[in-house]
């Protein structure tokens, strides 16, 4: 994909924000050729609103100042009806500004909306979206995953979302802008990163009590290590005698009514295979055992209004239950 | 009684400036509940879900309790002065008008304490509203949104016939003072954009109340439509705001320049240009919705325009400055002051109207910073100059200039302290709406330093409640013209008399008594020799209808749910509830057109005087 930089021409700019940002996260920071382009515009539009701006403050500011009453000062000044000219400038610069800004605008809008959900070198992923979690399908692969999204490092992902209850929203900012999942209907978009990393992913759309922390992640493998995952992740994982305990318990509390361990199948609740691997615990918690007690233990005090219940799980079990769950490879 | 049974324009307004300032209140205090919580990384001040309930109520309270009412206010308080007429065009319906926004805001607001307030957004977007996964708090929404609408939306017509049809002689469409234009457009966008969120609440309503499944995808539902429903509605929605705003401004800046609005035709023109286009923009709060790349990019385009003519505004104000003798007082402080600050929210709208940038500002705190950069630095500054520079004419007081000035520095100041910092929070990845974000994400600075700039808004709030307070223990006796007006309400006493003008005057240009004082005339010349003047006589009976309508609002509400209390479950099950209110309601009408009323007549000479002294 191409990477344009239309800012060129405002360079000077342009790098005065770099440095006021410089060290920023999120949208300044971006990652992959979407959010590249996407910050590209916001220089272009940042840097032309600048000189409305630096145009409008000079005159404003020179207005107040030399304009204001003095003292003494008697009569009335003279009154002014207009001046089609100058009506007329204010109208017209205006106009071409936002000719600048709507051409890339709207070509881009155009190249975002390509479909490649049939793209051969593609890879096809079908996203879900739940209160509060995500669900991610890979249908090339035969596999299901949550709240990890991995992807092979400068490959084009193509995506297919939609939400099991309400509307929520993909946000990955970093990679790539905003997508709706709306139930009922499939939005489509695709994106890329250029390097490996982990990249953090966030819903963007009031979806309920916990919104605040419907977090993902996206992590970009090499392409070898992305292999070695689907393997992985495809071969049942082995529980040690240690966790064996752990895993009664899951089975017992009907943990597993919800959560499937293998990644072929399909749950209530987010798919467990391949835990032992993922970044964080409940979406956004450090992937400790401590917290991974915490959350099956009381599920609404980490998250409030998940949907998991409270299965009143001892200490002890919950530390059991959680040694298991990081055994799952 | 005499506050209930009005239908005096002059009291009206009063009624909507003390509910409308009260429902300002309780929404600031909840946007500091809001910033007290999002102080500080994982702060647990108030739950999860009591957040999202804060962030509903403030978002719905400020727009439809706080900024529609306070502009109602200033509309009511200056329209049909500035056009030299007696009233408004149908007094009765003025006050059924503010009745109905009353109880409707009334019952929203009791949500708190009956079981939870909504907590949807204040868009309340389906399925989230819906009755699967929306709380009992939404049907106050539905329903209370549904009362106060109606309500806003017969004001809105009221001003449409009172602006067409009450004008003093010699008062063309070219000679109405830029407030009034403004009035006249708003209320024309009231008038078509009304409809389109009663149609989204009314099937939001049947949805949750009467199990219909407009929005319930299982069912063949489409929740997307509603997002339409409510942004057709929604966009013209902030103009219905802005509008008038930039009207106050137009008088504020001219009277404190001492100049005539500079392009006056343009002004007006622009206004309209922005009405029209307020109606073709709706869908760049969906651009991400994904309705595809055409209907992005038309709506994206569209809504670039809109820059032009809100940047003609921008500069014919500057050019009504320069050459001017500009004095600063209060409510020049906070007019000038709009400038810089709207240009801000303007450039930001211009920015967020690019769809492939929107993908990235979408719903965080980019966009949270803009549209209060708008409503907050655009309207309510507007509406601090409107109250500073109507407030000698509506009530025969000053207020104080000093206080001003300190409300006016701690607002200004604590604004952009608050909002400025917003736009990089949101660049920054911080999406709107959360209740809690996690530590190392660069955002805790910014964060506090924008509490910190919503406490001292709230400070300048209250130097003003003061100053209001001070202000009415002072004696009646402002002067009829403090400001040096240019416009008809400042050729009468302050207070105005009950029946405004004595006699009708006739109007010879733009701005009237500016014409008059130029050609060396002390007063304005009349229209109509002088007379008996008839006025409406006072009524209960919108009061009443107003009752009708909140009992019966309780009674749907309640009826699909269960109560131990065996006589509150025969009341609200049997929908008996529901039928006094709606029975009261239409009985209320059945009087009003059974008994003709025909108001009242006063002799001017002996009420002139009484005028004078009051």
């Amino acid at each position: 994909m191409l990477a344009r930089n239309r800012g060129w021409r405002f360079l000077p700019l342009a790098a005065l924000f770099s440095l006021l940002l410089a060290g920023c996260d999120g949208v300044l920071n971006p990652q992959g050729p979407n959010a590249r382009d996407q910050y590209d515009l916001i220089v272009l539009s940042f840097v032309i609103m600048v000189i409305v701006m630096v145009v409008v403050y000079s005159l404003f500011f020179f207005v107040i100042i030399r304009y204001r009453k003095r003292k003494g000062q008697t009569g009335y000044p003279e009154q002014v009806e207009g001046s089609y000219k100058l009506e007329l400038t204010w109208t017209i610069i205006p106009f071409i500004l936002l000719i600048v800004l709507a051409v890339p605008s709207v070509m881009d809008t155009f190249v975002y909306a390509k479909d490649y959900t049939k793209d051969k070198d593609t890879m096809h992923v079908k996203v879900t979206a739940h209160q509060f979690w995500w669900e991610f399908e890979y249908p090339d692969l035969g596999i299901r995953t949550a709240q990890d999204l991995v992807i092979p490092a400068g490959k084009r992902v193509s995506l297919e979302i939609t939400s099991a209850d309400v509307t929520h929203s993909f946000w990955i900012p970093e990679l790539a802008g905003k997508m709706d999942a709306n139930p009922g209907l499939v939005n489509k978009m695709y994106f890329s990163a250029d390097h490996e990393g982990v990249y953090k992913g966030k819903c963007a759309e009031l979806c309920g009590s916990s919104h605040a922390l419907m977090d993902f992640k996206v992590v970009a493998k090499s392409k070898a290590d992305f292999d070695a995952w689907i393997e992985q992740l495809k071969t049942p994982a082995s529980i040690s005698a240690d966790a064996k305990q752990g895993e009664e318990i899951f089975k017992k509390k009907q943990c597993i009514a919800c959560h499937a361990i293998t990644p072929d199948q399909i749950g209530t609740g987010p798919n467990l295979a391949g835990f032992g691997d993922r970044q964080v615990v409940a979406g956004f918690r450090p992937h400790t055992a401590e917290w991974i007690e915490k959350w099956v233990k009381n599920p609404q005090e980490v998250k409030p209004g998940t949907l998991m219940p409270n299965l009143g799980l001892t200490d002890d079990e919950a530390k059991q239950v959680a040694k298991y769950l990081l055994e799952l490879k | 009684m005499e506050w209930l049974t009005t239908v005096d324009h002059k009291k009206i307004a009063v009624l909507y400036l003390v509910a409308g300032g009260m429902f300002f209140l309780i929404g600031g205090l909840e946007a500091l509940l809001i910033r007290i919580q999002l102080m500080k990384p994982e702060f647990d001040f108030v739950p999860a879900h009591t957040f999202n309930e804060l962030i509903t109520m403030h978002g719905t309270t400020m727009i439809f309790l706080a900024a529609m009412p306070l502009i109602f206010a200033l509309m009511n308080i200056a329209v049909p002065l500035q056009i030299g007429a007696r009233d408004v065009a149908f007094p009765f319906v003025n006050a059924l008008g503010f009745w109905m926004f009353f109880f409707g805001g009334l019952l929203l607001n009791l949500s708190w304490f009956l079981g939870g307030a909504p907590d949807a957004g204040w868009t309340a977007y389906a399925p989230l509203s819906g009755p699967d996964f929306g709380s009992n708090g939404v049907n106050f929404y539905v329903v209370g949104l549904q009362i106060a609408g109606l309500g806003t939306f017969i004001g809105g017509i009221n001003m449409l016939a009172t602006i067409v049809n009450m004008r003093a002689p010699g008062m063309s469409f070219m000679r109405m003072p830029m407030f009034v234009w403004t009035s006249f457009v708003t209320s024309i966008i009231i008038l078509f954009c009304f409809p389109a969120i009663t149609v989204g609440l009314v099937l939001l309503m049947f949805d949750r109340l009467f199990d219909a499944n407009f929005f319930d995808v299982a069912n063949g539902g489409n929740p997307v439509i509603y997002q339409h429903l409510f942004w057709i509605f929604g966009h013209p929605e902030v103009y219905i705001l802005i509008i008038p705003a930039f009207g106050i401004l137009s008088e504020v800046i001219t009277t404190f320049s001492s100049k005539r609005l500079y392009g006056y035709s343009s002004m007006v023109f622009a206004t309209v240009l922005i009405g029209f286009l307020s109606f073709m923009v709706w869908a760049h709060h969906m651009f991400t919705t994904g309705l595809g790349p055409v209907a992005n990019s038309l709506f994206g385009v569209a809504t670039m325009l809109i820059a032009v003519p809100t940047g003609i505004k921008i500069f014919n104000w500057i050019f009504t400055m320069w050459g001017g003798h500009i004095r600063f007082t209060t409510a020049n402080l906070f007019a000038v002051a709009f400038i810089p600050t709207f240009v801000i929210g303007g450039v930001t709208g211009v920015m967020l109207a690019s769809p492939p940038a929107d993908f990235q500002y979408h719903d965080t705190y980019f966009v949270v910073a803009h549209f209060h950069y708008v409503i907050v630095g655009g309207l309510i500054f507007a509406v601090f100059a409107g109250l500073f520079y109507w407030w000698p004419k509506l009530f025969g007081r000053m207020l104080s200039e000093t206080m001003g000035k300190w409300t006016f520095w701690l607002f200004f100041t604590g604004f952009h302290m608050t909002f400025f910092v917003q736009h990089f929070l949101g660049l920054m990845g911080m999406p709107r709406r959360v209740f809690t974000y996690l530590k190392g994400q660069g955002w805790d600075e910014l964060n506090f330093i924008s509490t910190i700039g919503a406490f001292l808004m709230a400070a300048g709030t209250i130097v003003f409640l003061v100053n209001i307070a001070v202000t009415a223990r002072k004696p009646v006796g402002a002067p009829a013209d403090p400001w040096d007006g240019r416009t008809l309400e400042w050729t009468i006493p302050s207070p105005p008399p009950e029946f405004n003008y004595a006699q009708i005057p006739l109007v010879r240009g733009l701005d009237a008594l500016w014409v008059e004082k130029t050609e060396g005339n002390k007063e304005m010349v009349p229209s109509e020799p002088l007379g008996p003047i008839h006025l409406p006589s006072p009524t209960i009976l919108p009061f009443l209808m107003s009752v009708g309508l909140f009992i019966a609002g309780f009674g749907f509400m309640y009826a699909g749910q269960h109560f131990d209390n065996g006589l509150a479950q025969a009341l609200f099950n049997n929908y008996i509830v529901a039928g006094i209110g709606l029975a009261l309601f239409f009985a209320c009408m059945f009087i009003r057109s059974l008994f003709d009323d025909r108001g009242f007549h006063v002799e001017p000479e002996g009420l002139q005087e009484k005028g004078a002294k009051a």
